[in-house]
């Protein structure tokens, strides 16, 4: 399998106002392939994919330096519109809009101008199914979408992100907030959506990564006083968790400290 | 488990009468203020209905008042003028309200913002916070200034709106930026990673969220407006007579009974415009329970 960078990360600073959060990062995210980062609470995993959409303009006084392209593109002289529709993101708790189901999928064509309501239907119904959700929903499209259980929300805001068609899709602890079987769910359709898509994912849950993901990122924080999150191993996630050239990336996996 | 930690053996105290005690007081003292607070309240309505109830009949209520000392005639014109005059000022108060209170909400608090405008921002949020504390007579001798004086718009319902205007207008700002103070950020965020713009989040998501929040506010005024009479003593003339266009003075069921009581001997007359008034602004506060619970369940589902 050959390895095509989708996203190079190279020496990458973020400072919040004087701290500086992450520390000369540097990565290539592979197309096409799961990408799992992981690591203790408070490491920047979060800070780092928030990066790649550039969620982070959100926050005050944030800076950042250094080098972050998608497909040779540097992604903070880009058009931020356009690099979001690129670039989907689902969260932690799902966040479905208060609105219809139907409407929640549509939000993102519409919100990039496509009004035709036969192509709507169309991404609505592609979306859904995508995110294997259709069969549960198909006859319940204009109920609200806060009626649906924890688990079909999560699925409802994958569809969501998957209806502006996306290149990248990032999911920060996408089943933190889920049961078991609901989180089972949601792996079986990210090895389904790889197939079109780069996926990076922020987890919590080592099982997790080793299940779902291809290469596997290893964050930690560089020391006590500094406090900077930074990768210190980047590797297939075989390799991460039997054969970790980093020892703290093997005291982590084999669940010694974190 | 570290090997100092030791089971403490101590005796609970073992003395509950105390505390039970206790509760049962503060309760009953809690319950005894919430009986007294309502009790006052009943009063000044039972009060109100008992001088002035038997005087509402349907001819009171569509014949014109008289004028004159004895105070004769019904109240229908200042029904008609009070309706204008809500219509009016919630038509000029209200888009300048919620548009500022979304700019002071959504737009001055992002981060790429430095500078004065923050600190602008900041004193307006002041302002508004005092302006809802100054006495309504100030604006209304403001309005008198400005409006029926400098700007030549006379004793006129125009006159009176704008005045009203500017005394609801700190009310729908707060209650604005306050309904959209409570949508979660994770709306926000969600229809932003989508790669919707910020007016396209503000418009699509945060305010139809915060919609029930906007309107409470709105029918707030409408309630202040209702009771309003100091603000239209100095601005609206207080002619009893049906007003034929927004440049004529009138006079609204507050300012009708304040005329009523104080100038005539139509004191029973005045306790039935009271009534009348009262029934209005329970009516809208139920409006307020239902609008905003009809517009939450059709949001969540």
């Amino acid at each position: 399998m050959d390895f095509r960078p989708k996203i190079t990360v190279e020496r990458y600073y973020l400072y919040y106002g004087d701290f500086c959060a992450l520390r000369d990062v540097n990565i290539q995210i592979p197309a096409g392939q799961i990408t799992a980062i992981i690591g203790p609470s408070g490491c920047g995993k979060s800070t780092l994919l928030r990066t790649f959409n550039r969620m982070n303009d959100l926050i005050p006084n944030v800076r950042v330096e250094g080098k972050v392209e998608i497909d040779g593109a540097d992604i903070f002289s880009a058009d931020v519109v356009e690099l979001r529709r690129r670039v989907g993101m689902v969260f932690q708790r799902p966040n479905p809009f208060p609105m219809s189901i139907y409407d929640n999928v549509a939000y993102g064509p519409r919100a990039h101008g496509v009004r035709n309501r036969a192509k709507l239907d169309e991404i609505v119904e592609r979306s859904l199914r995508d995110a294997v959700l259709w069969d549960e929903v198909k006859d319940t499209l204009n109920k609200s979408a806060l009626a649906l259980s924890g688990g079909q929300q999560q699925r409802l805001c994958i569809a969501r992100a998957l209806s502006v068609q996306p290149e990248v899709l990032l999911l920060d602890e996408p089943a933190s907030a889920l049961d078991p079987i609901s989180t089972f769910k949601i792996e079986e359709l990210l090895r389904e959506l790889k197939k079109h898509l780069t996926i990076v994912i922020v987890t919590h849950n080592m099982q997790q990564a080793a299940r779902v993901s291809d290469y596997t990122a290893m964050m930690m924080l560089t020391s006590e006083e500094e406090r900077s999150g930074t990768v210190i191993e980047f590797d297939r996630t075989v390799t991460i968790f039997t054969n970790p050239r980093d020892p703290r990336t093997e005291d982590y996996v084999t669940g010694r400290f974190g | 488990m570290s090997p100092n930690m030791e089971r403490l053996d101590w005796k609970w105290p073992a003395s509950p009468s105390r505390r039970r005690w206790l509760q049962r007081t503060a309760f009953g003292l809690l319950w005894v203020t919430g009986l007294i607070s309502i009790g006052i309240l009943v009063l000044i309505v039972a009060f109100v209905w008992v001088r002035g109830g038997g005087q509402i009949n349907w001819a009171f209520l569509v014949t014109p008042p008289e004028g004159g000392l004895s105070g004769e005639g019904g109240i229908s014109t200042t029904i008609v003028t009070t309706l204008i005059l809500i219509v009016v000022t919630v038509a000029i108060a209200s888009p300048l309200g919620i548009g500022a209170g979304i700019y002071m909400a959504e737009y001055a608090t992002e981060s790429s913002r430095r500078g004065i405008i923050p600190i602008l921002v900041n004193a307006a949020r002041a302002g508004v916070e005092m302006l809802a504390g100054v006495p309504s007579i100030v604006f209304g001798l403001f309005g008198y200034a400005l409006f029926v004086t400098a700007l030549k718009l006379g004793f006129s319902i125009l006159s009176g709106a704008l005045a009203a205007a500017c005394l609801v207008l700190p009310v729908i700002i707060r209650t604005t930026e306050e309904a959209l103070h409570a949508i979660p950020q994770s709306y926000r965020e969600a229809s932003l990673a989508l790669g919707a713009t910020k007016w396209q989040t503000t418009w699509n998501v945060v305010v139809p969220a915060a919609l029930p929040g906007i309107i409470t506010g709105i029918i707030l005024s409408v309630g202040r407006i209702i009771s309003e009479t100091a603000v239209f003593y100095v601005t609206l003339g207080g002619s009893h007579n049906m007003p034929r266009s927004l440049m004529d003075p009138g006079r609204t069921m507050a300012l009708h009974l304040f005329y009523l009581a104080t100038d005539t001997r139509a004191f029973d007359k005045a306790m039935a415009t009271g009534v009348i008034l009262v029934v209005s602004i329970i009516l809208i506060n139920l409006s307020i329970n239902i609008i905003s619970r009809r517009l939450r369940a059709k949001v969540r589902g």
